[in-house]
C-alpha cells in the first residue's frame, strides 16, 4: 500500500503546484500510516527531481521518455495505472488543472478507483473514505464518499499549505513499455505565453470588470499588478467585450482560481463571477456600489471611483516597496 | 460525421441552493433547470459545424442519463437545434455510472465525435468525460477551446497550463469542451420549439452498474467575516491592512 501522487513537469522543471501536490500527498499518507511515491513522466534531471523530496516524497519514480513531450491522454494514462498497480497504490492523487482534468477519470476507470476532484482539505475519515470537495461552484460543500478500495484524488490549486518535511528521497528509475500505437493525438503547434505571472500560478491577482468603463482604462490596474508581482484577470463581460485576452476571464465559465488575494475592481460579484474566484483567501472590492454583492464576499473594500482611486494605490504600493 | 453531444441538467447557475433531509438532499422547490453551460456551447458548435456542409457533419444527437423530470431539458436542447436524442433513464448517482451508461449506448449507436463538458455546474466533477474515452477506449482530449473539421480530418485546440496546442486526431473520440469552443450559447427560436415537439427522444432502460462514489451530505461554505470599508480617500490604509493584517503582500 502507499499514496501516490503525479505531477507534471514544465519542460522540465516542477511547479509550486507540484510541491502542494507532494505536501498533500504526504500528509495523507501518514492519515493511512503509510509511505509517499511520486511519479515524474518525461525528461527531468535528477536536481529537479530531488526538490520533491523536500515536501515528502520518500520515493520518486523517474519515468524517462521523449514520448511524453507533450500530453497525450491514452498514453499518459496508461502509464500511471501501470505504476500505481505496481506500487500497489491505494490513493493517487493528481492536481485538479488541465492536465489533470484529463488524466483522472481515465485511471479511475483503469484502476476501478472512484475519483473525487478538486478537494481542498485533507480527508475527513479515512475508513469510510470520506473527502470534502467543492459543488455548486462553489455554492457549497460536500462529503463525498469514495466507495472503492483504490481512491483518486484531485487537488484544487493553490488549496494546501506547502509544509517542508525533508525525508531521505531515492529517485528510482523505472521503464515502461508502451505502445506506440496508443498515441493518437498529434500536436502541431504550442503556443506558450511567456514573461507573465500566469493566472492560475498567481499568488495576487488584480482582476478588471465592466466598471474599468473601457479598454483604454487599464494601465493603471496593470502597473498595480506589475507592482504586486501579480497576474492580471477580468470578469467575463469584459473579456467578451475584447478588451481584455480570453485567458483572463475568471468564473464559473472561466479559469476557476484560488490566490491569497484577489482585488475586485469594477466587478458586481455575479455568482458565476464568485465561483471562480471565492476559495481566494482573501478579497478585495473596488465598487462605486455600496450594495454590490461582491462586497459580501470581500474582507476588504473601498466604495468609491476606480479611476481616481486606482493611480492612488498605485502610489501607495511604490510608496511601501521603497521602504 | 455523426456527433453526439452529452448534456447534462443542473439548476440555473444563479440558484441559491438549499439542502434538505438533514442536509442529504438539494431542496429542489422553485429550482430553474438548464442545460450545463458547457454542454449548450458544446450543442452550440456541433451545430454550427452541422450547418456548414463541408465539414461532414450530418447528424447532432444529445444524451442525457437522468429520470424523466429532465425532459425540458432534452426538449430544450431539440428546440435549439439537435436532431434527436437519447435519455437514459436511471438517476445519475456519480459520473462513473452515467459514463458507463452513456458507453453502453454509444456502443449501439456509433458516433464518430462525442462532446462533454468540462465539467457540470452542479457536482463539479470533471470526470465523465474522460471515464467515458476511457470505458470506449477511444482516444479523448480535454479542455478543447476550439474544434474544427475540413476533409473529413478534425483539428482542435486545447488549453494548457499557460497557452494552448493545437492537434489533431482520429475519429472517434471523446472530446472535452470548455469555454472558447463557441462563443454565445444558441438559443431556440420559435420555429424550433414547435419542431422540438415531433423530434424523436429515445428512451432507454439502464445497465445495472455500481457507482464509485456517494455523496453523504453537503454543507455551507463558512460565511465571510464582515467586510472592512476603507476610506476612499486614503487608500494607502488598504495597502497596509493587506500587507500587515491579512499579510498577502
Ligand atoms: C451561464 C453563465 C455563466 C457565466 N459565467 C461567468 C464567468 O465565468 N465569469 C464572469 O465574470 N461572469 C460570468 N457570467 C456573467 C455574470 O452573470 C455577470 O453578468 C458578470 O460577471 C458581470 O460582470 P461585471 O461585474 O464586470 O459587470 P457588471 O455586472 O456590469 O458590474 C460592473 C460593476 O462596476 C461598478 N462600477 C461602475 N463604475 C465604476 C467605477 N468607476 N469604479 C468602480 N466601480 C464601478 C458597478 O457598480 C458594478 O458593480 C455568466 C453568466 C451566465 C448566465
Ligand atoms: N447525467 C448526465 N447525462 C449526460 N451527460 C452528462 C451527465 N452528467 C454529466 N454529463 C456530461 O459530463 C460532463 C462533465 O460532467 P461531470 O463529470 O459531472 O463534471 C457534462 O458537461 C456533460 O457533458
Amino acid at each position: 500500500m502507499s499514496v501516490l501522487v503525479y505531477t507534471e513537469n514544465w519542460d522540465g522543471e516542477f511547479k509550486k503546484l507540484s510541491f502542494e501536490l507532494v505536501s498533500y500527498a504526504s500528509k495523507v499518507a501518514e492519515m493511512l500510516n503509510t509511505t509517499t511515491a511520486v511519479l515524474s513522466l518525461g525528461n527531468v534531471e535528477n536536481d529537479e527531481l530531488m526538490k520533491l523530496g523536500k515536501y515528502g516524497a520518500q520515493k520518486i519514480i523517474n519515468v524517462r521518455g521523449d514520448v511524453f513531450a507533450v500530453l497525450d491522454n491514452q498514453l499518459f494514462s496508461t502509464a500511471i495505472a501501470d505504476i500505481s498497480q505496481k506500487e500497489n497504490a491505494s490513493v493517487v492523487i493528481l492536481s485538479n488543472n488541465n492536465t489533470g482534468k484529463a488524466l483522472a477519470p481515465r485511471l479511475s476507470v483503469r484502476l476501478k478507483a472512484g475519483i473525487a476532484s478538486g478537494v481542498s482539505r485533507l480527508p475527513i475519515s479515512i475508513d469510510p473514505f470520506v473527502v470534502y470537495k467543492r459543488a455548486y461552484s462553489g455554492n457549497a460543500y460536500a462529503h463525498v464518499r469514495i466507495k472503492t478500495d483504490i481512491k483518486i484524488l484531485t487537488l484544487a490549486q493553490n488549496s494546501f499549505e506547502i509544509t517542508v518535511h525533508e525525508c531521505n528521497a531515492t529517485i528510482e528509475n523505472q521503464e515502461i513499455t508502451l505502445d506506440p500505437l496508443l498515441v493518437k493525438t498529434r500536436v502541431n503547434d504550442v503556443q506558450k505565453q511567456t514573461g507573465k505571472v500566469l493566472l492560475t500560478d498567481a499568488d495576487v491577482v488584480v482582476s478588471g470588470g465592466r466598471g474599468m468603463k473601457s479598454p483604454d482604462n487599464w494601465g493603471p490596474l496593470v502597473e498595480l499588478a506589475d507592482l504586486l508581482g501579480a497576474a492580471t484577470a477580468c470578469s467575463r463581460p469584459v473579456s467578451d467585450e475584447g478588451w481584455r485576452e480570453h485567458e483572463e476571464h475568471t468564473g464559473q465559465t472561466g479559469k476557476i482560481i484560488a490566490p491569497n488575494l484577489y482585488i475586485a475592481i469594477g466587478i458586481s460579484g455575479a455568482t458565476q463571477h464568485l465561483a471562480g474566484v471565492s476559495a481566494s483567501k482573501y478579497i478585495v472590492a473596488i465598487n462605486t456600489d455600496k450594495d454590490a454583492p461582491i462586497f459580501e464576499a470581500a474582507q476588504y473594500g473601498i466604495v468609491g471611483d476606480a479611476m481616481k482611486i486606482l493611480p492612488r494605490l498605485v502610489e501607495a504600493v511604490k510608496e511601501m516597496k521603497s521602504k | 460525421m455523426k456527433i453526439l453531444v452529452c448534456i447534462s441538467n443542473v439548476p440555473d447557475t444563479t440558484t441559491k441552493v438549499r439542502f434538505v433531509e438533514n442536509n442529504k438532499k438539494l431542496d429542489t422547490t422553485g429550482i430553474q433547470w438548464v442545460i450545463n453551460p458547457w454542454d449548450e456551447l458544446s450543442l452550440t458548435r456541433a451545430l454550427e459545424l452541422k450547418d456548414d456542409p463541408a465539414s461532414g457533419v450530418t447528424s447532432v444527437t444529445v444524451a442525457h442519463v437522468g429520470l424523466a423530470a429532465a425532459e425540458p431539458t432534452i426538449r430544450k436542447a431539440l428546440a435549439i437545434g439537435a436532431d434527436d436524442a437519447l435519455r437514459i433513464n436511471a438517476e445519475p448517482s456519480d459520473a462513473f455510472y452515467v459514463a458507463f451508461q452513456l458507453a453502453e449506448v454509444i456502443r449501439t449507436n456509433s458516433f464518430d465525435i462525442i462532446l462533454c463538458g468540462i465539467e457540470s455546474s452542479d457536482h463539479n466533477g470533471s470526470s465523465t468525460g474522460g471515464m467515458l474515452a476511457e470505458l470506449l477506449d477511444y482516444p479523448s482530449v480535454s479542455a478543447i477551446s476550439s474544434l474544427q473539421i475540413r476533409d473529413g480530418q478534425v483539428g482542435i485546440t486545447r488549453e494548457i497550463d499557460g497557452g494552448k496546442e493545437t492537434l489533431t486526431l482520429p475519429v472517434p473520440f471523446v472530446g472535452i469542451v470548455q469555454k472558447g469552443i463557441a462563443k454565445e450559447p444558441r438559443i431556440a427560436a420559435m420555429r424550433g420549439i414547435m419542431m422540438a415537439r415531433s423530434k424523436p427522444v429515445k428512451i432507454t432502460e439502464p445497465v445495472s452498474v455500481e457507482a464509485f462514489t456517494e455523496v453523504l451530505e453537503y454543507e455551507m461554505p463558512e460565511p465571510r467575516a464582515a467586510c472592512k470599508l476603507i476610506d476612499p480617500e486614503d487608500p494607502k490604509q488598504l495597502i497596509s491592512l493587506l500587507q500587515n493584517e491579512a499579510k498577502v503582500i
